[in-house]
């Protein structure tokens, strides 16, 4: 869906800069793309997915949870690359291994692997949430 | 050694702390900065905090210690330490910071609407306090005995003392400050010396460090046995006997031992001849030393099994360490919690590449330590065994100040979350009076258990305290993030179930109740059954339960996982209002 809106300002906290809000229908809001351009047709205090969301309606929660859904999705990945590669080690290192390859998978080999891994789930976390609050802040 | 550096070492660490602590209490004015730094710390300072924190006298003395003794299979506790990290961010932290909740009894009554579950998670958080403090103060006690000859309650009570002081007086603002500095510290304290001592190892051939047999003395070597060992000879050995071997006393008489065990009283000193080999201390239930023995090798199947009890008890523990948990509170939002983190993990893995060097250096320059029962000293005492002179005088003196800025560290978060989590739930009334008076009661517990219960090395001592948190806190926290139908009866249940069971392993072992062979390597590392247990029993009491589910999860849900631009506004939560 993010790819229907322009890529945020940068410095979004910040309540000057962010995207001019508009009102959106409940098909566009679920991926339609038959959004409806010009004048807001009503006049709310939040947008409406914002409300359905802020009055915990059952739309509301149909938006949190595909926000869970999708941050669950870049956690279990991030551990299932965790699992595969360091959580591996014991039975690779069970082989009969050099030593110097002992030290050097464990010793310093793992630290990158862990932080490149967060690394990637931090930035993949993090647009899920910009692409969370496209939707229901448009 | 040279007391004179060591001593003024440790003392400038102590007073820098206390220093930087009352300028903490300067700044420390409501309630709010007292306890969660008014939750404006930027993520730098925060992370440099964190880590300066979490890298106890496990990490900066503990490590090279077992390394010393067992060899590179005990890195996966620097590796389970870091990816603990990792697994805590991508589960728990921001949904965690955006709880509101300053300890996990907070979270545990937000999430759950139950009292009765919040005094539970109270318990958990001040046994885990309680386990992780205990090797914190036998390590300073270890550290000031090796550098001074002070009795080795001193070390204890002199961190009891400065850390009681500093956290009763300023609260968490001057602890982010006193936390952060001694990070710094404690990379530098480790990082400098190092590199002396590979231009020595260099300078010396660059010799092998051998683990896969007995370590050879490089020279004329004088051991004191501080305990009763067994070890076990695979050669005849000649040396030099003042005390008591296989019950036969000896005073300076050169003795041939034969192959095979031999009992050598606790006060026996061994002299060894240049060139000979080192006996290997050989494991019994009883002995402490005996309990990461099964990591290091031997009997197969007790060496994956164990190694994969660690990696679930780190892997999953950290999540639930009572001075971990409370940290994310002092994030501006959920957001800065999770690039916080990820600092994090740079600055810990940067760190735990020194560690290994130190046990490595120690197998070759040091390997008697292995007998003595204090490897857990092998980094303090290398810069005067590897250089000597002044050089090793003033590195071995700027390794101490490291290692009680460690343990200082350290003891100031687990003693503030401990504490906060008795002023809220176990003493009467609330207010910054009573924090004050819980403080002393976190340190004075594992300080006095502490002169009464058996050493063990500090880094299996924080092991233990690991799986407990991981078999309780982590279904807690996991489950509790996730999943919409957990109940105040299935996290109850799950907690004493999991928890529990993790726990009285724990215990058992640590008394020697824990018959040998595999009931023994079951018990000393319990996450690989418990952890499961913990989540099984919450998943299935509460699919059992399923009319008790809160009536607020669906709001509290949405407020751990929107972006704060959207829920904010929403009011914070209402424990706040309370204090």
């Amino acid at each position: 869906m993010s790819e229907q809106h322009p890529p945020p300002a940068p410095g979004r906290g910040d309540p000057q800069r962010r995207p001019r809000r508009e009102t959106v229908t409940y098909a566009s809001a679920h991926g339609a793309r038959t959004t409806v351009p010009g004048p807001a047709r009503r006049h709310a205090v939040h947008p409406p997915a914002r409300s359905e969301i802020d009055e915990q309606t059952t739309l509301g929660h149909t938006y949190v949870r595909s926000l869970m859904r999708s941050q669950l999705r870049a956690a279990l990945t991030a551990l299932g690359a965790l699992a595969l590669l360091v959580g591996s080690l014991p039975l690779l290192l069970a082989l009969p291994a050099p030593e110097a390859f002992v030290w050097l998978a464990l010793g310093v080999g793992v630290y990158p692997v862990v932080w490149g891994t967060a690394h990637w789930y931090v930035r993949r976390a993090e647009r899920n949430e910009r692409d969370f609050t496209g939707l229901v802040e448009r | 050694m040279n007391q004179t550096y060591a001593v003024a070492a440790v003392t400038a660490v102590v007073l820098a702390t206390v220093l930087i602590g009352a300028l903490g209490l300067r700044i420390s004015r409501t309630t709010s900065d007292f306890y969660v730094a008014s939750r404006t710390v930027r993520p730098g300072l925060n992370a440099a905090a964190i880590s300066g924190e979490y890298l106890s006298a496990a990490s900066f003395l503990g490590i090279a210690g077992l390394v010393l003794v067992q060899g590179p299979a005990m890195l996966w506790y620097p590796v389970g330490y870091t990816a603990g990290y990792l697994v805590l961010l991508v589960l728990v932290a921001a949904p965690l910071r955006r709880s509101g909740a300053y300890t996990l009894s907070d979270f545990a009554e937000a999430r759950l609407e139950s009292p009765q579950v919040r005094r539970l998670a109270s318990l958990f958080v001040v046994g885990i306090g309680w386990l992780y403090l205990l090797p914190q103060l036998q390590g300073a006690g270890l550290t000031l005995e090796i550098l001074t000859g002070a009795p080795d309650w001193v070390g204890g009570l002199l961190v009891a003392l400065v850390v009681t002081g500093t956290v009763a007086a300023g609260g968490m603002r001057s602890i982010t400050f006193v936390q952060a500095f001694q990070y710094w510290l404690k990379l530098t304290a480790l990082l400098v010396p190092v590199l002396f001592l590979l231009a020595a190892w260099y300078g010396d051939g660059a010799p092998r460090a051998r683990f896969d047999a007995p370590a050879v003395l490089r020279g004329h070597t004088v051991v004191k046995v501080a305990d009763t060992v067994r070890i076990g000879l695979d050669a005849p050995l000649t040396l030099t006997v003042t005390g008591s071997v296989d019950s036969v006393p000896y005073e300076k008489r050169t003795v041939t031992l034969a192959p095979g065990t031999h009992h050598v009283l606790g006060g026996t000193t061994l002299a060894f001849a240049p060139g000979a080999a080192l006996p290997e201390r050989v494991a019994s239930g009883t002995d402490p030393l005996g309990w990461s023995q099964p990591l290091a090798g031997g009997r197969d199947g007790h060496q994956l099994y164990a190694t994969y009890g660690l990696i679930l008890a780190t892997f999953l523990g950290t999540m639930g360490l009572p001075h971990v948990a409370v940290r994310f509170y002092t994030s501006p939002n959920g957001r800065a919690a999770r690039r916080t983190t990820l600092v994090v993990l740079g600055l810990v893995g940067a760190f735990y590449l020194l560690p290994p060097l130190y046990g490595a250096l120690g197998r070759i320059y040091a390997p008697e330590l292995a007998l003595t029962g204090s490897a857990d000293a092998a980094v303090l005492v290398l810069p005067d065994r590897i250089l000597g002179g002044l050089l090793g005088d003033l590195l071995g003196a700027l390794l101490a100040g490291g290692a009680f800025a460690a343990f200082l560290s350290t003891a100031s978060g687990l003693t503030m979350s401990v504490a906060g989590v008795l002023t809220q739930d176990v003493l009467p009334s609330r207010g910054v009076r009573h924090f004050r008076l819980a403080t002393l009661l976190a340190t004075a517990v594992p300080l006095a258990v502490g002169v009464f219960a058996s050493k063990v090395p500090v880094a299996d001592a924080v092991g233990l305290a690991f799986a407990v948190s991981a078999s309780s806190f982590c279904p807690l926290l996991v489950l509790g993030i996730w999943w919409r139908r957990l109940t105040p009866p299935g996290a109850t249940a799950g907690l004493l179930l999991g928890g529990g069971s993790a726990l009285a392993a724990v215990m058992a072992t640590r008394a020697g109740l824990a018959p040998e062979g595999w009931p023994h390597t079951l018990m000393a590392w319990p996450a690989v059954w418990s952890v499961p247990l913990g989540f099984l029993t919450m998943v299935l009491v509460s699919l059992a339960t399923p009319r008790r589910v809160p009536s607020g999860t669906p709001a509290l849900l949405a407020r751990l996982h929107l972006p704060e631009e959207i829920i904010g506004t929403v009011p914070g939560p209402a424990h706040e209002v309370r204090r």
